[in-house]
């Protein structure tokens, strides 16, 4: 997708978030379960089709709970295929937290769905998400927003 | 020691190679930075990492360590990425 002109990070992490790509204060059984909602805001919002969501199961079932990328948060996804639409992410926060077996991080109370179209075109945004997700004020004021007009402003502003 | 580090090649590794080791690879670049070691970090998926014999070292999660035992590069796991003191402290321990 060619653009006039360069985003910046934060931007380009906002525009990777389609609309119908959050959903607060869900209730997963469990950790498939979790992912499974985080897929499901990826074919929402129209970045990928259900077959993502299979791939992002599979993923997790292959590979382990490594997922849990830091304390409370997981990022769930699949690899580049046909699956994909567009390079999207999903936001899934948990009202109560769901285990997911990962000793270091768990238990999971916030569950971004990625999916992208190759290995390096989605850089910029992984580089939002990374500067959003270590600012730990940032994480709790996402991890209690009620709202998904609070989150939309935080992944806007945040950074 | 590792000898010369302008050579230094360190990969990234997750299950698919977009997600957790894309983070891995940038927390990773910014503590060479601070440390002033010149390396190139590249992001891979745990495939192709298994193929790989050129690293000198392999950052990775604990979950992804057994799958990429037997390979002539050092594992290091990382269990929180965005603690940079963590990965710090394990960069150094390997590197300087």
């Amino acid at each position: 997708m060619a653009l006039p002109k360069p985003l910046t990070n934060l931007s380009a992490l906002a525009d990777a978030f389609g609309s119908n790509s959050i959903r607060v204060g869900a209730i997963a059984l469990d950790r498939e379960h979790a992912i499974a909602m985080a897929g499901e805001l990826l074919v929402a919002s129209g970045r990928a089709t259900p077959e993502y969501t299979e791939s992002m199961l599979e993923a997790v079932a292959a590979n382990g709970p490594y997922i849990v990328i830091a304390p409370g948060i997981a990022l769930a996804h699949g690899r580049p295929s046909e699956a994909v639409l567009e390079i999207g992410l999903s936001l899934v926060t948990l009202a109560q937290p769901v285990v997911f077996g990962n000793q270091a991080n768990d238990p999971v109370r916030l569950v971004l769905g990625l999916c992208a179209l190759d290995h390096d075109s989605h850089i910029e945004v992984m580089a939002g998400l990374a500067a959003l997700l270590a600012d730990q004020d940032a994480v709790n004021s996402l991890l209690n927003s009620v709202t998904i007009d609070e989150i939309r402003s935080l992944l806007e502003n945040a950074g | 020691m590792l000898g010369d580090n302008r050579d230094m090649k360190i990969i990234a590794v997750c299950g698919m190679g977009i997600g957790t080791s894309v983070l891995l690879k940038m927390n990773a670049e910014k503590v060479l930075r601070q440390l002033e070691i010149e390396a190139s970090v590249d992001a891979t998926n745990v495939a192709v990492a298994r193929e790989s014999r050129d690293a000198q070292i392999i950052l990775t999660t604990p979950d992804l360590v057994d799958q990429l035992k037997g390979l002539p590069s050092e594992v290091i796991s990382i269990e929180h990425f965005f603690d940079l003191e963590e990965i710090t402290e394990k960069l150094s321990a390997a590197l300087l």
